[in-house]
């Protein structure tokens, strides 16, 4: 036993790669057989992942769901950033440049509603809560836009760590719930062509929640998608602590 | 050779999170600014340059197409390494405002998806692209023919 242990531990992104692996087989076989192909397979997928991550948090007390447990923490790799952004990347080679441009200003102006409106609605929420100091409300509102606008928006302007952790936890229950939720309201909202897929990007954000979420609707228009939500949390850190903070100030004086 | 569609890859991905952390800083932002999407577009521009000089070849595309076609294994142990306990255990502010925030944003996209001519869907534009080929695949027989 201990040395399956020992090898599992120092293959841990081959293990990643088994595991995922067998999970995507049991969901595409879940699909096909008890729903008979509505319900996609890498959203059954993407279910399962976040089931399992909920599992391990509880059994570890950890952060990172599943990767908290040493002999899978290969999960961690191969869902992190890098390699996350490495087949973003690689979708690319599938966008129809024509296509893109078409929808560009479409694109732009879900970007700029994409972080005014959770914004807005996040500093609505959290002064119905009892918040009314300025720094506090443009975090936890920048929380409703990304988990990293949150933190980055309350750490340059000081903000208590309580607000911060729940700015984060805004942003991360927005992101699981894009994720899951996309694929049931995709007819609803017209996410069937690239135009829609990169409006989608731009007022959704969160780019793990977008491509999750695309990936389980129409893996073809994860690319648009994709596209316009990698501008989102940059746009949110940039106008979050600076011009929404010095509206929020102006608006509620102090 | 495959390794030059990964390579490519890497490079374009490198690239572009160095220019959007550039961005960021130029801009007073402690985020990386569409560095993804700045290495998406260097990538269709690569492609769009390899082709035209006549360098693009089919190991080179299987390169890149294999990491494409990992995307949702990935996207899958992303899930799998969320901090799910936290985001259910945070209490009503944060299930009330990601919830309103994410009906607003659907409800958004569901009106500027609206506007304007109704887009092509990707069934629509998958079998305009098979009728293309078959018409081009027929004009050519046809030409064979004749020339025979």
């Amino acid at each position: 036993m201990d040395v399956l242990a020992k090898l599992l531990n120092a293959n841990g992104l081959l293990v990643a790669f088994a595991v995922v692996g067998l999970i995507m087989w049991f969901s595409y076989f879940i699909s096909k057989r008890l729903t008979f192909g509505r319900i996609h397979g890498s959203a059954i997928a993407i279910l399962i992942g976040l089931a399992l991550a909920f599992v391990g948090g509880l059994e570890t007390g950890g952060k990172k769901g599943m990767a908290d447990l040493p002999m899978l923490a290969g999960m961690g790799l191969m869902g992190g950033a890098m390699l996350r952004d490495f087949a973003i990347v690689a979708t690319a080679f599938e966008v129809d440049v024509a296509l893109a441009k078409k929808a560009g200003l479409y694109g732009i102006v879900a970007l700029g509603l994409g972080t005014l409106l959770p914004f807005i609605l996040g500093v609505v929420i959290a002064w119905s809560f009892g918040y009314r100091d300025s720094i506090s409300l443009t975090t936890l509102g920048a929380g409703a836009v990304t988990y990293i606008v949150g933190p980055v928006t309350g750490a340059a302007l000081g903000a208590d760590s309580a607000v911060i952790a729940l700015s984060i936890a805004t942003g991360v229950f927005k992101a699981v719930l894009v994720m899951v939720g996309t694929p049931f309201v995709a007819r609803l909202i017209g996410l069937d062509n690239p135009r829609s897929a990169m409006v989608f990007g731009g007022l959704m954000g969160t780019v793990s929640g977008v491509s999750g979420g695309l990936a389980a609707t129409d893996r073809r228009l994860v690319p648009y998608g994709a596209l316009t939500a990698t501008f989102h949390t940059g746009l949110g850190c940039l106008v979050a602590p600076s011009i929404f903070y010095l509206v929020v100030k102006a608006v509620i004086g102090s | 050779m495959t390794i030059s569609g990964v390579a490519l890859l890497a490079i374009c991905t490198l690239l572009g999170n160095y220019l959007g952390e550039l961005l960021g800083i130029a801009l007073g932002v402690k985020a990386n600014v569409g560095g993804v999407g700045i290495a998406m577009i260097l990538l269709i521009a690569a492609r769009i340059w390899l082709v035209r000089s006549g360098l693009f070849s089919a190991g080179l595309k299987k390169g890149v197409d294999l990491w494409g076609s990992l995307y949702i294994p990935i996207v899958v142990a992303m899930a799998a390494t969320q901090n799910v306990v936290a985001a259910v255990k945070a209490g009503p502010m944060v299930l009330i405002a990601g919830t309103g925030a994410v009906i607003l944003c659907f409800a958004a996209v569901a009106v500027i998806s609206r506007i304007g001519p109704h887009g092509e869907t990707m069934d629509e534009i998958e079998a305009r692209e098979a009728r293309e080929r078959a018409a081009e695949d027929a004009a050519a027989a046809a030409l064979g023919i004749k020339e025979a």
